[in-house]
């Protein structure tokens, strides 16, 4: 039987990086100023995760992609008029709270619950994917969390490329220290993906597949279950922007020679 | 009152301790010392005894899990080695190191303990009880935190303490038994560019990082994208300098864009990158307003070279802007190199 895969993406949404943001106190702990008015983008590494998802699932008919979102409604739609248009998947959006400040731990059990319950999925076939951070929390702890509450014993983080074989092993490259990636070989699903880059450019805008995909994320999005994160224990004791500001000399008027002398003396030894 | 442990792990050579799990031991030793808690390091490795040599003088109990299956860093058998020697130390507070390996298992095994988890740590205080501070939103936004549950796993941000030194000797290390899951994966070694295409250097005191202005049309309204490979690159060869990039140039290249052919994601800085350490940074052709401003934030001093005297991301953030034409000056630079090194 050729190798099918039921491809499980965890993304969640943040602020659009350009975007500057300011944190502020909020009867529910820290946030941002203006955060449900800030635009929102499908968090990087995760989109990554989902174009990789895409991919495999279309190297390798008969496999499914979920795409699970845990965010406002409101900010779930925003977010999806963009990426609908990148590549099909099914969305399963979890309407919950926004933003870097929620506890991990809830969130990974919020999303557990929401995957177990998929109907049709066959977790002899999951791939668990994400992102391997995110740009909000950045923990880098929910992918795993959520991978040992479903019993996967085979994680990979940092995943910048799969290579499925024939038998349904495949090799995965993980980014480790100095440049480098680690190879490692995996019987087959299950298995967690937490992705860094991976290889693949941002799909263009395909209008057919955006909406194709809208036919059934604006029902899914009106039948989202909430979701409400518990702080275990989590306390805040402050909450503030780097102050780190330099003096900056800009120095307009002088010669390519006369710089390039002073950025050698400025190397020094190394 | 609060007992710690520190998880440690083998580096590459499997015979120490790698410099991460060093300065966890540094750590460790001084949130135990503020906190008069009990230490326990414990260690990962194919001969944890022969790891563990350099923590004689630690003045902490020592742990150890020891076999051919610890000497890869592979999930399953690291989780099952890390929730081991969490089991037999039974602590309050677990610092774990930074680095992929542990990066890879602590939150797994927080969880199968019953605890939680946080990670990027960047600071241990607090004078009643322990607060970590860390990064949110890829280094904008700074917070302090403290938790209740317990067990605590605290998972550091590279270079945020000094490595523990100590002299070699014979150490005792309390052996722990593992019960290994089957293993479905196996660890087939490391991929790496090519020595001349090596361009990720994080040992190197300088950072070079190029930006997507170098494979613009320059005001003789020409590409010169092969000129601008050969420069970085001599640059590089003479420096030994780490080269850094932005998305936009790493990305040009599936837009049929002229491209640098040894730019690769793993060059990226900034919200989609890495967060690089180095002691100096030199830009070049750079436009990124805030996220390239988070590639910067460890950066110890910044320079510029950009055409643009008004670039908002330099104002405040670097040390220095050069306003010029950056093919110009790095020519002149690997000339003044070039001499030095003959």
């Amino acid at each position: 039987m050729a190798n099918t895969f039921h491809i499980v993406v965890c993304a969640g949404i943040a602020p659009d990086p350009l975007q500057t943001l300011e944190p502020v106190t909020t009867p529910a702990g820290p946030g941002l100023k203006n955060e449900m008015v800030l635009p929102a983008v499908l968090d990087p590494w995760a989109a990554s995760a989902l174009y990789e998802a895409a991919h495999l699932a279309a190297a390798h008919p008969g496999s499914r992609v979920w795409l699970v979102s845990l965010g406002p409604r409101a900010k779930l739609q925003q977010v999806m008029m963009t990426v609908a248009q990148k590549a099909s998947f099914e969305l399963v959006p979890v309407d919950g709270p926004i933003g870097g400040f929620t506890d991990a731990h809830a969130t990974a059990a919020a999303l557990t619950e929401t995957i177990a319950t998929l109907p049709g999925l066959d977790r002899e076939r999951l791939l668990l994917f994400g992102g391997w951070e995110s740009a909000t929390r950045g923990a880098g702890v929910t992918l795993q969390l959520a991978g040992e509450r479903l019993g996967i014993m085979d994680q990979f983080q940092g995943v910048d490329h799969i290579d499925v074989r024939e038998d349904g092993s495949f090799e995965v490259l993980e980014r480790v220290e100095g440049g480098k990636h680690q190879a490692s070989l995996c019987a087959g699903a299950p298995a967690v993906l937490g992705w860094a880059t991976g290889n693949l450019a941002e799909p263009r805008n395909n209008p057919q597949v955006g909406m194709a995909n809208m036919r059934t994320i604006l029902p899914a999005l009106q039948r989202a279950r909430s979701a409400t994160l518990d702080a275990r224990g989590l306390r805040y004791v402050q909450v503030s922007l780097p102050r780190q500001q330099r003096t900056t000399r800009v120095a307009k008027d002088m010669t390519a020679d006369a710089i390039a002398s002073e950025i050698v003396e400025w190397i020094g030894a190394e | 009152m609060e007992s710690i442990l520190v998880l440690t792990h083998a580096d590459e050579s499997g015979s120490a301790l790698s410099k991460g799990s060093l300065e966890a031991v540094t750590a460790g030793k001084e949130l135990a010392a503020r906190l008069g808690a009990s230490l326990v390091i414990g260690i990962v490795a194919a001969d944890a005894k022969a790891a563990a040599c350099v923590l004689a003088s630690a003045g902490a109990r020592l742990m150890g899990v020891s076999g051919e299956a610890f000497a890869q860093a592979r999930y399953a058998s690291d989780a099952a080695a890390c929730e081991a020697l969490c089991r037999a130390a039974n602590s309050s507070i677990v610092v774990a190191p930074p680095g992929s390996r542990m990066a890879r298992v602590a939150a797994g095994v927080a969880h199968r303990l019953g605890g939680v988890i946080d990670t990027h740590i960047t600071a241990l205080g607090g004078a009643e009880c322990v607060e970590a501070t860390r990064w949110f939103y890829r280094q904008r936004v700074e917070g302090t935190i403290t938790r209740d549950a317990r067990p605590w796993f605290l998972l550091l941000d590279a270079g945020t303490h000094t490595a523990f030194e100590g002299a070699m000797s014979d150490v005792h290390v309390e052996q722990v038994a593992v019960e290994l899951p089957a293993l479905r994966t196996s660890v087939n070694g490391f991929r790496e560019p090519l020595k001349d295409a090596q361009t990720i250097r994080p040992d190197a005191r300088l950072l070079f990082v190029a930006g997507a202005g170098w494979t613009k049309k320059q005001p003789d309204g020409e590409t010169r994208a092969v000129r601008a490979g050969e420069l970085i690159l001599d640059f590089l060869r003479l420096t030994g300098a780490s080269l850094g990039s932005s998305k936009s140039l790493v990305d040009q290249g599936g837009d049929g864009q002229p491209v640098l052919p040894f730019l690769t994601h793993m060059n990226q800085v900034g919200q989609t990158g890495s967060t690089p350490r180095h002691a100096k940074g030199l830009s070049t052709c750079c436009h990124g307003e805030e996220p390239h401003v988070v590639g910067w934030r460890f950066i110890g001093e910044r320079r510029a070279i950009s055409l643009d005297p008004n670039c908002g991301w330099t104002r405040g953030k670097a040390d220095v802007v050069y306003v010029a034409d950056a093919f110009q000056v790095m020519a002149r630079v690997n000339e003044l190199l070039a001499a030095r090194k003959e």
